[in-house]
């Protein structure tokens, strides 16, 4: 498969306050190289602290990393930094609206910040309000969404402008299982018209149900690569949980 | 052709909030400079002699100067908020824009709201009976002086992590300059070691300016420089303190 992203030797360190309240050095990412193909589902697994969100704030350049070198079609991420951000889309953690806007602000915002014209960018904001159905509460300010609204707008945010990557960092996390089943449909919408989508959880069995590979992190390093079920079969275990659980000593926490 | 693209785009945004709140902005923008007019103006005013005409055409650009700073000072800093708490200032990290678009969109719309609340102060000290020389100089004044403060305000909430630090801002700078840049009395009263300080200031040369030119007097081309300088300076520094949020 042609690489979409190549990682090498990716390092993130911060400076923090240690237990006896020295400024310290944190290693969030130590020396990460791997490869994502285009059009891939690729699942970025580990426990709390294990440097997920970390990895993808480096990718979406919203955190410079300390070494390493990151690639987009062969392309240094660094140096093409309008390029890599015009192909790629970011579903965050956290709910980042702008508060002081409505639901088709806040997508209109996206949209030009993305230089699309006036009538493509209002017909893509219609076409996803519809499909996510939230055009009932287009003109709410956002702090009126339920979570689960927050979540499905959040998404089609991030694919207002058409990108080639996408990037979802606990896109389910305490969401009911009816929305989170939508928005795997959306994800293998998303595959089937070839973009590459990253995503980082810690729901196991979504891994499973939506990854083509699976990467596995712990203390910030790669434990190991594999698809879903090759995990399984070289490790002699019968679900990616066991795997997990092997291969970090750590239990699964939502 | 993009770069002003962006620029509109960060200023629109800020131009939709401010177009639904416009009444309450408006309303609660004459509150202050009222109260200014009326107790220095009206009330203590009338005991005040000052070199020529009366206190009140002596301390409207003054009104003007510490107003101007404050409302473009206070309408940026809500960008702290979108870093620290609300985290929506990623949308703009994330996007493909010019990166100082968004340092010169947001300080426009900092300067529009400086401008409204400064035309309102106008209208007020006309009615109050104030004598005023406007010109095209004045209004760049008063636009420099917007500037300034608003890329200062921009600055603090690049740097500053809490809602209390911020508040400290106006505390220990804006409230000081408020009172001691020559908005309210002459500098020429005070100690020369003071006013040496004090004319380091960027408040000060703004009354200086506005001062000179509303009364029709003489001003000095090296206040303007100091604006100018202030305003490049700050600019570049809110530019690489934007561009250093990626650390």
């Amino acid at each position: 498969m042609q690489p979409m992203m190549e990682l090498e030797a990716l390092t993130k360190r911060f400076r923090h306050k240690d237990k006896a309240g020295r400024m310290a050095w944190k290693t969030a990412v130590d020396g990460l190289s791997l490869s994502v193909g285009r059009g891939e589902v690729f699942g970025l697994l580990g426990p709390n602290g294990a440097g997920k969100t970390t990895t993808i704030r480096m990718l979406t350049l919203l955190t410079e990393p300390t070494s390493g070198r990151i690639l987009y079609g062969g392309q240094e991420a660094a140096t093409h930094a309008r390029m890599v951000k015009q192909l790629i889309g970011v579903v965050p953690q956290h709910v980042n609206f702008d508060q002081d806007l409505t639901v088709w602000e806040n997508l209109e915002l996206h949209a030009r910040l993305h230089h699309m014209g006036r009538a493509a960018r209002e017909a893509r904001i219609r076409q996803l309000l519809d499909y996510v159905e939230l055009s009932e509460v287009q003109n709410d300010g956002v702090r009126r969404l339920s979570g689960g609204m927050k979540r499905r707008l959040l998404i089609v945010r991030a694919l207002i402008h058409r990108p080639r990557v996408l990037f979802l960092d606990e896109p389910t996390v305490a969401l009911d299982p009816q929305v989170r089943r939508r928005i795997w449909t959306l994800v293998r919408k998303m595959k089937a018209a070839g973009v590459t989508v990253f995503l980082t959880t810690h729901y196991i069995e979504e891994a499973e149900a939506l990854c083509d590979r699976v990467a596995m992190l712990a203390g910030g390093r790669l434990v190991d690569l594999d698809t879903p079920t090759h995990f399984c079969e070289k490790m002699g275990l019968s679900t990616l949980e066991d795997v997990f659980l092997a291969l970090t000593g750590k239990k699964v926490q939502p | 052709m993009n770069a002003l693209m962006d620029i509109w785009t960060v200023f629109w945004r800020d131009w939709v909030v401010l177009r639904r709140r416009l009444t309450k902005f408006i309303l609660s923008r004459m509150v202050a400079p009222m109260l200014y007019l009326v107790a220095f103006g009206w009330g203590l005013g009338r005991s005040i002699q000052v070199a020529s005409g009366t206190y009140l055409d002596f301390l409207v650009p003054g009104i003007l100067a510490l107003n101007s700073m404050n409302i473009s000072f206070n309408s940026i800093t809500p960008v702290h908020a979108e870093r620290i708490y609300h985290k929506s200032l990623e949308e703009y990290l994330i996007a493909p824009i010019w990166p100082p678009a968004f340092v010169i969109g947001k300080v426009l719309a900092a300067v529009l709201r400086g401008l409204i609340s400064s035309a309102i102060i106008v209208a007020l000290a006309l009615l109050f009976g104030a004598q005023i020389a406007f010109s095209p100089l004045f209004l760049a004044v008063l636009v420099l002086n917007c500037v300034i403060f608003a890329e200062i305000g921009f600055l603090a909430a690049m740097k500053i992590s809490t809602y209390e630090e911020m508040g400290q801002v106006n505390t220990y700078i804006l409230l000081p300059m408020s009172f001691l840049c020559g908005t309210f009395f002459s500098t020429h009263a005070l100690p020369a070691a003071v006013r040496f300080f004090i004319e380091l200031l960027p408040l000060t040369h703004t009354s200086y300016l506005l001062r000179g030119l509303g009364t029709g007097t003489a001003v000095s081309p090296l206040s303007l420089l100091v604006l100018l300088a202030y305003a490049v300076l700050c600019f570049a520094w809110s530019c690489r303190a934007f561009s250093h949020l990626r650390r």
